[in-house]
């Protein structure tokens, strides 16, 4: 159990650091605190809030990779998440099987008890594997599991509320039935606690019922070679998630450095750096994704011998998408934080530290850079639902993340194929298209707040 | 006015040298010429001399960015980048790596991709013009409400989901259209169908969104607010105003991607088989034809700059307060 | 209500382009309405083809257009089995001459060359086509002296006049010699070096001559007349007859007399070809093809179609008479001794997504269709005795399938130049015997080929000379008889040969290490994935870890010629149908890394070599037999390859598609083939009936859905009012 440290990994949690030193800072500033007050108020801002947490904790999870010994001696470097689902990630099928099925969904030749030999659709190893007679008994034991995992998080989240509203209820003088309904129901104060707590225990709620299920059924059925879908479609969780955020982090110190100088210094600085963006810009996007992604797999090819874990070759390829994706799209940050800077520099107290001959770098340390912060949150938010979007399409056009990677559309390109096939198998794409869904829309709710919280005119054309 | 032009067109000299140089860079990194001519040779049976010959023949056996056994300007231009760089300014894309002439197939691809984009532009705008100013006319109201969540869902869903599940149901399903294909004339039509109503539907979400805040912003300004105190009706004030207003904005934002139209959408023109110059991309990158990849990038940044200049001018045609300098 | 009127305008705008769809007939046709009910015949290409000049194009998606425009002077029989070549525009087989250096006849096992004499019949004649134009002089109409006449076209039917004119022996020697110029780049001009007498000499004499040409010239693009070049390898013996001279003994030769390489050429079209700006107008023999075939391209439009038309010139061939017994009863004789071409046209669209073709084909507009691996479940089934049969609804269209194995082998081979996995120890032959054993093959093609192939014993596929069937012709390392059928021997026996081989449990017994292999492959996308993922599980079961290298088609192929992968798939498709054609992918003297051949496993065995030798000179009969016998045992034992599988091609014929019988070797089959164009009509319109309601219903949705507004529209009006 050596732990594995990916570069996206380290990444991440170098996001997550910074994230959490934010928060630490912020939390002693009120006016940094305010924006995200305003957040907290709207009931969208903080329900979509819950489902983001819950993306980003299982992307988290997926993150932290050690090498593992033992299983098959080609899974060398697996993820917590992957011994937390174990069961998903080894109960394979031989081939396709529909959501909650107990047979393949291919007939095969199958001996009968008797030596005859017949076609028919074979029992499933793992899938309603318990069940000796599936047509007769799937129904119930399905009910049986939804309702046990039903009850497992209505009991969770009664040993989390139930005691929290007691002590809080006894600091308060207040009884506890009136305070869970103040958590649920009726909001007090300012926070929109209620569509938190309502997310969080219906999100409760599916994940038991869907934890339940799958230790029985493949819940969103097997793909060609057999693989649980419902796994593979958890596991892109981190790929979507590191597309969207991480592109940001990567063009970021460019976008900032570069803007700001060039809004800051104007003159032939600005003169460069517009002709840096510009040129950049004009190039299609999806020729200069497509040219540089074969410029990796050149490269890996010629030193293979550094690349020998599939999972490695995958993350450094991953990465690298996330640095080109970042180059076609740092051009916009820059140009808007430059404008930002040259309205910021005319204003007063600039110019006055100037009159007192302060250094312009401690200038734009102190006086600018921490006022155009929020054009850059803005804009993290704002990216993010569009990069997770891309990700498909590249991987259409063959130029996305490595094809043994899971993601959401390694998935919807072969499921293209599935289609076609009679009877259709249509759940890789419908797996796919729920969790990235769930995801953009959740993401493209709560950019909205986040906007209309920091600067309502801002976000104008941006759509 | 023809001096600003004049300027903008002489500065995008130099950004167009930058793009080439980086593509070139990019793509010669990637393949060796002994690369492309094995690609372009076949599998079966290639000799050494046939692609020494292929190179002699297609001007790769130049050396890249400079030749070292050359002096003065032939040191510079003696090259293949030079050879290939300068055609290009010239309106000249030459032979792609497999003997066609790319400005021939440019001109013939061109068409097909405009017969998409331009209705996909047309009617889309009309859909999203008419939604977007129904919602500010509720604005305020469960149906503005519902209005853009059902925005947000839309543009929340994946574009290849529009194009499978729209091939699927329209072709396969209720055979209504053709499933993929393309001809000349008027019977491109029935082709064009499918692959239209998949754009315009891909573009409402955060088209309509856009157009809404354009619309709800003009609807707060000061001189609505006293057409409406001078007791105007709602519909006089929406059309004769605020319609008006943010037509500007949302005229100007098309004339930027105006240009670009004419390279195609890559995704719908490969799903559905259009012969345009988004597929012609797509294929070129996977034939890795560098020839044709290059000419596409120069012509892509271009119309880019030739949209941003467009955009300029027309800011001065619709407010004359604004000066060129 | 003005807002609710503009919605109705964006409506008003989209209906012109539904009723564009309704014409007669299907809705969702892709072919004009005026084509309905005629002679044509509908398929579908999946990429632009990028060679049509029979010099250079060498690939099976090419050869599907000019095999039916082009024709050399032998061809496969259409229905005999094993394949036979029988005369095509020749007036009998060649005759066969064995000479000495000084040309003078000697029996077979003396002779320094062998000639091969051609006799072509009289009063065959090439296509229309402008290049034979001639003006009122008797002079070519188009010519460098008058650019202006020929200014202003840009494709071929632009030139307005056209000519012919009758073939001659000298048109097939042009070809020959343009094989040897190195300017056309002939994927076999390295091959026919090795074969045809002088032709090296040849090709540096026209390359000089070029050159001269090339420097002195001031035109734009010049012409080499080949006709002034003397070649000892091909000669005109008189108008209809002419001699190939081959260097020693080389039997398979009349094979390549089939291929289009050997179809004749009139000059007349090279140096139209070459009159200067044509090039720049796409207008070259690449391009558009001059023939004396049953067919011509009348329209070369690689981005949307390309269309066949019956040449008005063809010479007329006949229906075959003569037939396998079962011909007769599939229906396949029906049509014996009629005259040939039946259909008119042929049609093929451009189509790259594997979706899209497979729906036209169940919609009716493709009349034949492969089966992709995902159709694969909605086509066929497997009977009771394993036999694929159609599926029910292909069954109710009437869907007819053939199948038949394919004159290829796909293996999975080992680098005999690696340390590990190489070369001659045992040691490392109880390791590569073990992996083939391992690697369950059967598995491989029940998952990810659906049943479509046959694992293979040997190299030689079945249909090929050598090849022996059922239980004599097992791989005795991989395989054991179980009730009298082979059965791959189980894991067991792996594991024994890993132990022997020094790794037992797949770790090095001597350092522990576990035994770490590299596969190379060029595999990608989402089925590359699950491919890959199949792999490693194979290496897995011996202990083995498999670490992929996957890279594009570029780095792989260089690594092969460098010889720095170790373990890798690769296929080969037959040229011809000979067993030397598969052995000499082990040959030594093949070798990729060392000589540039096609072994890419670099196999190299002296036995095996000497044995080959012997082989390929041998005509078919019992001691070439015997002598395959022994060089089969030989690589079975060595194992360079895992002997991967043969491919099984699967093609569907609708119902009105006549003389539909697969024949690997030959492409010219479209003359063969006949259409019912009413049934065809009838069934597209039975399958393809426009499904409205959901339109209407969408309506009313959309009007319902108004209602609300109106409602609230007229609250607030109402509200405004008081």
């Amino acid at each position: 159990m050596t732990p594995v440290i990916l570069s996206t990994d380290a990444l991440l949690f170098l996001l997550l650091a910074g994230v959490a030193a934010f928060v630490w800072h912020a939390r002693r500033h009120e006016h940094l605190r305010r924006p995200w007050r305003h957040v907290a108020r709207s009931n969208i801002g903080m329900a979509t809030a819950v489902i983001l947490l819950a993306y980003v904790s299982l992307g988290v999870l997926d993150s932290m990779h050690f090498e593992s010994r033992g299983g098959m001696a080609s899974d060398d470097i697996i993820s917590l998440f992957d011994v937390v689902a174990s069961d998903l990630r080894e109960r394979q099928e031989k081939t396709y099987s529909a959501p909650f099925s107990a047979w393949l969904y291919t007939k095969e030749t199958l001996e009968l008890p008797d030596g005859r030999v017949a076609r028919g659709y074979p029992r499933l190893k793992w899938g309603g594997a318990s069940l000796d007679d599936p047509l007769a008994e799937r129904a119930a034991d399905i009910a049986r599991r939804a309702l046990l995992g039903l009850l497992q998080a209505l009991a969770l989240s009664a040993v989390v509320y139930l005691p929290l509203a007691w002590s809080r209820g006894r600091r308060q003088r207040v009884a506890v039935p009136a305070m869970l309904r103040g958590f649920f129901i009726e909001r007090r104060g300012e926070t929109a606690w209620p569509a938190f707590n309502i997310t969080l225990v219906a999100l409760l709620l599916c994940g038991f019922v869907m934890a339940s299920l799958a230790g029985e059924y493949h819940l969103f059925g097997t793909d060609k070679v057999g693989e649980d879908v419902f796994y593979q479609a958890l596991k892109s969780i981190r790929t979507g998630l590191l597309i969207g955020t991480l592109t940001t982090l990567v063009m970021l110190p460019a976008a900032l450095f570069l803007g700001i100088l060039a809004g800051y210094f104007r003159g032939w600085v600005d003169d460069l750096v517009q002709y840096l963006y510009t040129t950049l810009s004009s190039i299609p996007g999806v020729l200069l994704i497509a040219a540089a992604i074969l410029m990796l797999q050149v490269y890996m090819s010629e030193h293979a011998e550094e690349f020998n874990s599939l999972v490695q070759r995958a993350d450094l390829r991953l990465l690298f998408l996330c640095v080109i994706l970042g180059i076609t799209s740092w051009t916009t940050l820059c140009r808007l934080l430059r404008g930002e800077t040259l309205k910021l520099r005319e204003l007063e107290y600039v110019q006055a530290a100037q009159a007192f001959g302060v250094r312009g770098l401690t200038i734009i340390s102190r006086h600018i850079l921490p006022n155009t912060m929020h054009i850059v949150l803005i804009s993290i938010v704002l990216d993010f639902s569009g990069l997770v979007l891309a990700e498909a399409v590249l991987a259409y056009v063959n130029i996305g993340v490595d094809p043994t990677m899971n993601s959401w559309g390694n998935m919807i390109n072969s499921a293209r194929l599935e289609l076609a096939r009679e009877p259709i198998v249509w759940w890789s794409l419908a797996a796919a298209f729920v969790f990235m869904f769930v995801l953009v829309l959740a993401a493209n709710l709560f950019a909205d707040v986040v906007r209309d919280a920091f600067d309502p005119r801002l976000g104008r054309g941006r759509g | 006015m023809m001096a600003y032009i004049i300027r903008r067109v002489l500065y995008a000299i130099p950004i167009l040298i930058g793009v080439n140089i980086i593509t070139f860079v990019l793509f010669f990194v990637v393949n060796s010429p002994d690369d492309m001519a094995r690609l372009h040779l076949g599998v079966k049976r290639v000799t050494p001399e046939a692609i020494q010959s292929w190179k002699r023949e297609h001007g790769y056996d130049k050396p890249l960015l400079y030749n070292a056994g050359r002096s003065g300007v032939a040191f510079l231009t003696d090259t293949i980048f030079f050879q290939n760089s300068v055609k290009l300014f010239s309106g000249d894309f030459g032979l792609s790596d497999s003997g066609r002439d790319i400005g021939y197939d440019i001109s013939q691809r061109m068409w097909p991709s405009l017969a998409i984009a331009v209705p996909t532009l047309l009617v889309g705008l009309a859909i999203n013009i008419t939604l977007s100013l129904m919602l500010a006319l509720f604005r305020a109201t469960y149906l503005d409400f519902w209005g853009v969540v059902t925005a947000v869902v839309m543009m929340s869903i994946s574009s290849l989901f529009y194009i499978i599940g729209g091939q699927f149901l329209l072709g396969k399903l209720l055979h209504l259209v053709p499933i993929s294909g393309y001809d000349t004339g008027w019977s491109a039509l029935k082709f064009l169908v499918l692959p239209v109503i998949i754009g315009v539907i891909g573009g409402i979400g955060s088209g309509v969104r856009w157009y809404r805040t354009l619309f709800l912003e003009e609807i707060g300004k000061d001189y609505v607010r006293t057409a409406r105190a001078k007791g105007l009706g709602e519909l006089r004030v929406m059309f004769g105003h605020v319609l008006r207003n943010a037509l500007i904005p949302i005229l100007t934002g098309v004339v930027v991607v105006l240009p670009l139209l004419f390279m195609g959408s890559l995704l719908i023109e490969s799903f559905f088989g259009i012969p345009g110059l988004g597929s012609y991309t797509i294929d070129a990158i996977n034939r890795q034809d560098f020839a044709i990849v290059r000419s596409m990038v120069f012509l892509g940044s271009v119309l880019y700059i030739l949209g941003l200049i467009l955009t300029d001018i027309s800011y001065t045609l619709v407010d004359p307060r604004v000066r060129l300098s | 209500m003005i807002a609710i009127g503009r919605r109705w305008l964006a409506f008003a705008l989209l209906l012109p382009l539904l009723l564009a769809g309704c014409g007669d007939g299907p809705w969702n046709n892709p072919y004009p309405a005026s084509d309905a009910g005629r002679n044509i015949y509908y398929s579908s290409f999946s990429e632009r083809p990028k060679h049509l000049d029979p010099a250079r194009s060498y690939s099976s998606s090419e050869w599907d257009f000019i095999s039916q425009i082009y024709e050399p002077p032998l061809q496969y029989h259409f229905l005999l089995r094993p394949y036979a070549l029988t005369p095509r525009v020749a007036a009998g087989m060649p005759e066969v001459r064995y000479v000495d250096a000084d040309g003078r006849p000697v029996t077979r096992d003396r002779a320094a060359f062998t000639d091969y004499i051609v006799t072509i019949p009289a009063g065959v004649r090439f296509q229309p086509h402008p290049a034979f134009a001639r003006d009122d002089d008797g002079k070519p109409l188009f010519d460098r002296a008058h650019p202006e006449r020929y200014a202003h076209v840009n494709v071929l039917t632009d030139f307005g006049a056209t000519g012919s004119r009758e073939l001659v022996a000298a048109d097939f020697v042009y070809q020959i010699k343009r094989l040897a110029f190195s300017r056309n780049h002939s994927p076999i001009a390295g091959l026919m070096a090795g074969y045809i007498s002088g032709f090296t000499a040849l090709r540096k004499r026209l390359d000089a001559a070029w050159k001269q040409l090339d420097t002195d010239g001031e035109e734009d693009t010049p012409w080499l007349d080949l006709r002034d070049f003397d070649f000892a390898g091909a000669k005109v013996l008189d108008r209809y007859r002419y001699r190939i001279r081959i260097k020693g003994l080389y039997p398979q030769f009349r094979y390549w007399l089939a291929m289009n390489f050997f179809a004749p050429m009139p000059w007349e079209a090279d140096r139209f070809y070459h009159l200067p700006g044509l090039t720049r107008k796409n207008i070259s023999l690449d391009w558009y093809p001059v023939g004396t075939g049953p067919y011509m391209l009348t329209e070369n439009n690689p981005n949307l179609r390309m269309v066949l038309e019956r040449n008005p010139n063809f010479h007329g061939e006949s229906y075959p008479e003569r037939g396998m017994p079962e011909d007769a009863r599939n229906g396949l004789l029906a049509d014996a001794g009629k005259p040939m071409p039946f259909i008119e046209r042929a049609v093929y669209s451009l189509e790259k997504e594997s979706i899209p073709r497979w729906n036209k084909f169940l919609q009716g507009y493709f009349d034949a269709s492969g089966i992709s691996s995902s159709s694969f479940d909605q086509a066929v089934r497997f009977n009771a005795s394993q036999e694929a049969e159609l599926s029910e609804p292909m069954q109710r269209k009437q869907i007819a399938l053939k199948t038949s194995v394919e004159a290829a082998t796909y293996y999975m081979g080992f680098n005999m130049k690696d340390a590990v996995i190489g070369g001659d120890s045992t040691r490392a032959r109880y390791l590569r015997q073990a992996i083939s054993i391992a690697v369950d093959f059967e598995e491989y093609i029940s998952i990810f080929l659906n049943g479509r192939g046959i694992a293979a014993q040997s190299m030689l596929p079945p249909g090929i000379y050598g090849h022996v069937d059922g239980a004599e012709g097992i791989n005795p390392v991989v395989y054991e008889l179980l009730d009298g059928k082979p059965r791959r021997k189980p894991l067991s026996a792996a594991l024994a040969l890993m132990e022997k081989a020094g790794y037992p449990g797949g770790r090095d017994a001597k350092t522990g290490e576990p035994l770490i292999l590299y596969y190379d492959t060029t595999a990608s996308g989402p089925d590359g994935k699950a491919t890959l993922n199949w792999y490693r599980k194979q290496f897995d079961k011996l202990g083995i870890q498999l670490v992929i290298r996957a890279t594009d088609y570029n780095r792989f192929q260089e690594k092969m010629r460098k010889g720095t992968a170790q373990i890798f798939s690769w296929g080969w498709n037959a040229d011809y149908p000979d067993p030397e054609n598969f052995f000499f992918l082990l040959y030594g003297p093949n070798g990729k890394v060392e000589h540039g051949g096609e072994n890419a496993a670099n196999y190299d065995n002296p036995e095996f070599n000497r044995l080959f030798d012997q082989m390929k000179n041998l005509r078919n009969g019992p001691e070439r037999l015997a002598i395959i016998e022994r060089m089969n045992r030989l690589v079975q034992r060595d194992a360079p390859w895992n002997w991967g599988f043969h491919p099984k091609a699967f093609s569907l014929y609708h119902a009105w598609y006549g003389n539909a019988k697969p024949n690997l070797m030959a492409r010219n089959t479209l003359k063969y083939r006949r259409v019912d164009a009413k049934l065809r009509e009838h069934a597209r319109e039975a399958w393809n009936p426009p499904v409205i309601w959901p339109l209407w219903l969408g309506l009313v949705v959309f009007i319902v859905s108004l209602l609300p507004a109106v409602w609230v529209w007229r609250r607030r009006e109402r509200s405004a009012a008081l």
